[in-house]
């Protein structure tokens, strides 16, 4: 993925010098490769550059205070600050580790299956005086935007443990689930060499996914259920109400996590160039099919359509496109973000109420399911008139459902195991909930010794 | 001296005010409050949980009123309160020892 990354941000100065080049020298036309030297001689696309930091940019407010806001309103009000702790502090715990060895680990060597620790401390990403501007700068934009991916995934998970879990025990969690979950299934997808990866001609089983589907929201969809499962109910779960305290802040947050999407999928491009584009109107386009959805079987169901339907149908929809944002076009787009809503509508209420387990903020309902959705359906729909190769199902490559089919049962099966894994060695050493009392008390008292609400 | 507390609908408000200044009441105090009487609570449904809340929103509104006016406060409050339906909300009357002004020290009418 980092190799498409620095034919990106070379790519449109390769063709200024190819032209300018040719001008010069009208009767010798310049050959391909000649042209290709000179730009990577010469240097960067600001372009390119400007889009992934805004991309990155744009990313990181995904989590706060995007996710903060969005999962804020849903949980009772004496666990606000318990939920935006949690996205806050992940910020900053995550982007540590990232540094210090996930990127390695998730993008390092030429392994299909796992990384190395050849960019420990980022070595080869950072300046260093031994390379040059342009190899520095490729990496060092893709470690960053990569990492912003690693804030979120995990921040995405807090949605189904949310009001019960031990903060230490959910740092320590995270740090692992990150390095044994995430880097292992970001390698497999999106390293250069791992055995799923679209990009890779060697691949075994290359699947789409193009910001995130197997990596992001059924990684963290699936270990979300497995935490709800494991770590519980919670306490007066289904005897009493546990209504939002706040969807004024759970639509905001909706609002920026729509708004932070475009970098997410369209920066997911690597550059401001067409994928990006047909990546932004996609992911737009989704999440209005996803609106509309969730709220016409709200509409249906139950009468009336509601505030928290139409935010959860946004998100729906735009889980569902993040896979396939590289393969489909923006009318499919639509198509796939109405079928996600309605799904994830039926996931986040019927299903959910026949198991009766405790997802309590529906990060699997919304992400693990819409992520499988949106991975299988990428299979069917992609098409050449936007990927420019690799097709779909309906395009005549049956073959590529296979390979969406192991891609999502791959990432689901790590996540299960390492998530039972981690669950239950931390249920003995450290505990996952807090105590009775202290969830009674709430979060923010218990964990944290402050209060979201504080009047005089 | 009575003091009356009014459980009022919060459209109401502005409606109840104007028939106490008008029927001559200089001074009121508002805060927010939930409660039930006979009037049911409502159900609210978030992604399929749906839970029933009998604590509705209502406006408390109290008033310190010397004896002889009294009737006319609770006829401005009941005339301008009142839709018809349940959940108008009720009005309770009590009898208020004293009454003193901060400002000046002064105490019990002279205060009000």
């Amino acid at each position: 993925m980092i190799y498409r990354l620095s034919i990106a941000l070379i790519l449109s100065f390769n063709l200024l010098s190819f032209v300018s080049a040719s001008a010069m020298a009208d009767d010798v036309p310049m050959s391909g490769e000649a042209a290709e030297e000179v730009a990577a001689d010469e240097g960067l696309d600001s372009g390119n550059i400007a889009w992934m930091l805004t991309s990155s940019a744009l990313v990181l407010m995904m989590t706060a205070p995007g996710l903060a806001l969005f999962y804020g309103g849903l949980v009772r009000k004496k666990n606000i600050l318990g939920v935006m702790m949690q996205c806050i502090f992940l910020m900053g715990l995550m982007t540590v580790v990232w540094a210090l060895w996930g990127y390695s680990l998730a993008f390092g060597g030429d392994s299909p299956f796992v990384g190395n620790f050849d960019h420990l401390l980022l070595k080869g990403v950072i300046p260093d005086g031994q390379l040059a501007e342009s190899e520095w700068v490729n990496s060092c934009i893709f470690c960053v935007f990569q990492g912003m991916f690693f804030i979120i995934t995990p921040a995405l998970i807090c949605g189904a443990f949310a009001e019960r879990m031990k903060f230490s025990t959910m740092c320590v969690f995270m740090v692992l689930w990150g390095t044994f979950v995430y880097c292992p299934i970001a390698h497999w997808v999106w390293a250069d060499a791992g055995w799923l990866c679209e990009w890779n001609e060697e691949a075994l089983y290359p699947a789409f996914d193009f910001a995130g589907g197997t990596v992001v929201h059924i990684s963290s969809g699936v270990s979300a259920l497995i935490c709800a499962l494991l770590i519980g109910k919670r306490l007066g779960f289904g005897q009493e109400p546990m209504p939002p305290h706040n969807l004024t802040y759970t639509c905001i947050g909706a609002a920026l996590l729509w708004v932070g999407w475009f970098g997410f999928n369209a920066g997911s491009a690597l550059g401001a160039n067409a994928f990006a584009v047909n990546a932004f109107v996609a992911t737009h386009f989704a999440a209005a099919a996803g609106v509309l959805a969730w709220s016409i079987a709200e509409w249906i169901a139950l009468g009336r359509p509601s505030i928290l339907g139409a935010c959860s149908g946004a998100v729906a929809g735009l889980v569902c496109i993040t896979p396939a944002a590289g393969a489909v076009n923006p009318i499919q787009g639509i198509l796939l973000g109405f079928v996600a809503g309605l799904v994830c509508y039926l996931a986040c209420t019927k299903m959910k109420n026949a198991f009766g387990y405790d997802d309590s903020l529906d990060a699997f309902g919304v992400h693990g399911v819409g992520g499988t959705i949106g991975a299988l359906l990428v299979g069917i729909f992609a098409t050449g008139d936007v990927t420019g190769g690799r097709v779909g199902l309906i395009e005549g490559n049956a073959a590529q459902m296979v390979n969406q089919v192991v891609s999502i049962g791959a990432s689901a099966i790590l996540a299960v195991i390492g998530s039972v894994i981690l669950l239950k060695v931390l249920d003995v050493t450290m505990g996952l909930r807090v105590s009775q009392e202290d969830e009674i008390r709430g979060l923010d008292l218990s964990q944290h010794s402050e209060e979201g609400y504080i009047f005089l | 001296m009575k003091k009356i507390e009014a459980v009022i609908r919060h459209y109401k408000l502005e409606d109840v005010k104007k028939a106490l200044t008008d029927a001559g009441i200089v001074g009121m105090t508002v805060g927010e409050v939930r409660g039930f009487g006979r009037q049911r609570g409502h159900k609210e449904q978030y992604r399929g949980a749906e839970y029933t809340v009998d604590f509705m929103p209502k406006l408390k509104l109290e008033v310190v009123v010397d004896d002889p006016q009294l009737e006319v406060a609770i006829t401005a409050i009941t005339s301008s309160a009142q839709t018809g339906n349940v959940g108008d909300g009720k009005i309770f009357v009590t009898s208020l020892e004293d009454v003193i002004r901060i400002r000046t020290g002064e105490t019990g009418v002279e205060a009000i």
